[in-house]
């Protein structure tokens, strides 16, 4: 366990060091980029609470994403740009989403799951594309980011990058705790053996959809955070693509683990950004990378990490 | 006389045109052993499905001290006091050996939205689950991943798991198929160390553990019950000796 702590701090003092790194380097784009990079990290860690800890395999993850960002873009759009409301309202309002999705889609399981999350969040996109109030399919730009009483300015490149750090960490502190607690042990259990679970007396469902619910409402910030990164909001965010992305990320840096999903966010995202840079046709390199990926390494990149035992 | 805990009466169960329960009426009292026995494709299996609350059944009514259960859940009947070993075992194979029975014990002790605590570290949870596998024999094994158990070992844990949520009624699904000689004697000798203690029905196609265990046998066939009574009885009825035992009487 000990070598495994010690990769993973280097890791985040890694992090740490990243904006003075690209200021010394010239190179502050690698500031936005790492920053998108964990924003994403934080979507695929509350992915992950569901499906790699709860075996709910959702495809539709995206949907909060874009609920958390429209929160954000349509109260600026009103006037109203407190960041302390915006983030509130964007966690909340995913929550609440998630609650209606999760109600009927936690009943189901295996690909009805999977369909009923894809086609709710399908209805999300088309809603944000038809409502040309918010710019369509267009979208809108955020004018002013969230403000927080001038206790932080979003505009500052490296403080919101630090922000972002922060907030991906304590996500992952999060997860950590519910996972290990007696509520994280029912879902697990419920994944691993759901007739044993019925049978000692254990009901799945309201534990599954309070999971559910706290995933959406993590992926609900991210989209806030989002939204302040690239200060503009489309309906791409909830594509479906960018949630089979998200998917991607969680399975590729190894399911039920807590620092996987952030792994395969870094991964995929790098290789991409890297791939993208070099040719036009990345997507041609990708793709074959990816399978070669899921069939070497079965327990995703956190399998390769020392020590790397069932809890993370 | 002790206590009725459990009284089915006329119950019923076709999937499609079979009739898999056909008016199955039995009791067991308080402290009882009740085995079932039976030719494969008797309905021994379906029978403790509808029994602890997985299958409903089309007719009939199930009683549980006093009380009728028939329309609760499986994990209603288990926080009531059933609990239930599977045919085929089920455990959770990722979870280590300690684990699944502290798992047993959650689910008896109340909610469990507690979001923060580590479950792990509940001395609550912990102690009654170790005391349990110490007393199936598996204390050596508790820190092992499940997965990893003998297939023995593994039927003990489930046997655990069930023990640890303080039932009032076990219904064991053939504890001891698939074990070695060595391992089945073992089992049925822990068993018979709850006879009394416990209110039990066991199905079971090995006979030497039926009639090493058992107070009552019901034997069934087709789904419908031809005979029961004590082992003695059982052993000497014509019919069962036939149908069942396949002997030409």
């Amino acid at each position: 366990m000990r070598a495994r702590t010690l990769i993973l701090a280097a890791c985040v003092l890694l992090l740490l060091a990243v904006p003075a790194l690209a200021t010394l380097a010239k190179q502050p784009y690698y500031i936005d980029l790492i920053r998108r990079v964990m924003i994403f990290a934080i979507a695929a860690v509350s992915l992950n609470l569901i499906l790699g800890y709860g075996g709910l395999v959702s495809f539709g993850h995206a949907a909060y994403l874009g609920v958390g960002g429209y929160s954000v873009g349509i109260l600026a759009f009103y006037g109203f740009n407190s960041g302390w409301l915006q983030w509130s309202v964007a966690v909340l309002a995913s929550a609440l989403v998630a609650l209606v999705i999760g109600a009927i889609s936690v009943r189901t399981r295996g690909i009805y799951f999977i369909m009923i999350t894809l086609a709710f969040t399908q209805m999300l996109f088309y809603l944000g594309n038809s409502v040309e109030e918010y710019g369509g399919d267009d979208g809108m730009r955020l004018k002013v980011k969230s403000q927080f009483s001038g206790l932080i300015d979003l505009g500052d490149p490296v403080a919101y990058y630090y922000l972002v750090l922060a907030l991906m960490l304590a996500c992952m502190y999060v997860v950590h705790r519910l996972i290990n607690s007696r509520f994280g042990m029912v879902i697990r259990a419920a994944k691993s053996n759901e007739a044993r679970s019925r049978a000692i007396g254990f009901s799945p469902y309201p534990y599954q959809l309070a999971a559910f619910v706290i995933s959406g409402a993590l992926c609900g910030l991210a989209g806030a955070l989002l939204v302040n990164h690239t200060a503009y909001i489309t309906p791409a965010f909830m594509d479906w693509t960018r949630s089979g992305e998200i998917m991607f990320m969680v399975i590729l840096g190894g399911m039920a683990t807590v620092p996987g999903p952030a792994l395969g966010a870094f991964a995929l995202l790098i290789v991409e950004d890297l791939l993208a840079g070099w040719t036009q046709h990345w997507q041609v390199i990708l793709g074959p990378l990816l399978v070669l990926c899921v069939l070497f390494f079965r327990r995703g990149l956190a399998g390769l990490l020392p020590g790397s035992g069932k809890d993370g | 006389m002790a206590e009725l805990i459990l009284e089915a009466q006329g119950l019923r169960k076709a999937f499609g045109a079979l009739a898999a329960t056909d008016g199955v009426s039995l009791e067991l009292r308080e402290g009882e052993t009740h085995a079932i026995i039976g030719p494969n494709g008797a309905g021994k299996t379906t029978l403790i499905g509808q029994l602890a609350g997985n299958l409903r059944p089309d007719a009939g009514s199930i009683r549980f001290a006093g009380e009728d259960v028939t329309a609760l859940s499986a994990p209603a009947r288990a926080r009531k006091g059933f609990a239930r070993s599977f045919q085929i075992t089920s455990i959770y194979r990722d979870f280590t050996a300690l684990d699944n029975v502290a798992l047993a014990v959650q689910a008896h002790a109340g909610h469990s939205f507690r979001f923060w605590r580590p479950a792990r570290e509940e001395a609550a949870l912990r102690k009654p689950a170790r005391a349990v596998l110490d007393e199936v024999g598996l204390g050596a094994k508790a820190g092992m991943l499940a997965a990893n158990l003998a297939h023995g070992e593994q039927r003990q844990l489930e046997v655990a798991m069930a023990l640890a949520t303080r039932p009032r009624l076990l219904l064991l699904d053939e504890p001891v198929a698939g074990m070695g000689l060595e391992e089945s004697q073992r089992m049925v000798q822990f068993l018979s160390s709850l006879k009394g203690r416990r209110s039990i029905i066991l199905v079971e196609h090995d006979m030497d553990a039926v009639f090493t265990l058992a107070d009552r046998i019901s034997v069934l066939v087709y789904g419908r019950i031809i005979a029961s009574g004590t082992p003695e009885e059982v052993r000497a009825n014509v019919e069962v000796r036939r149908a069942y035992l396949g002997e030409d009487a």
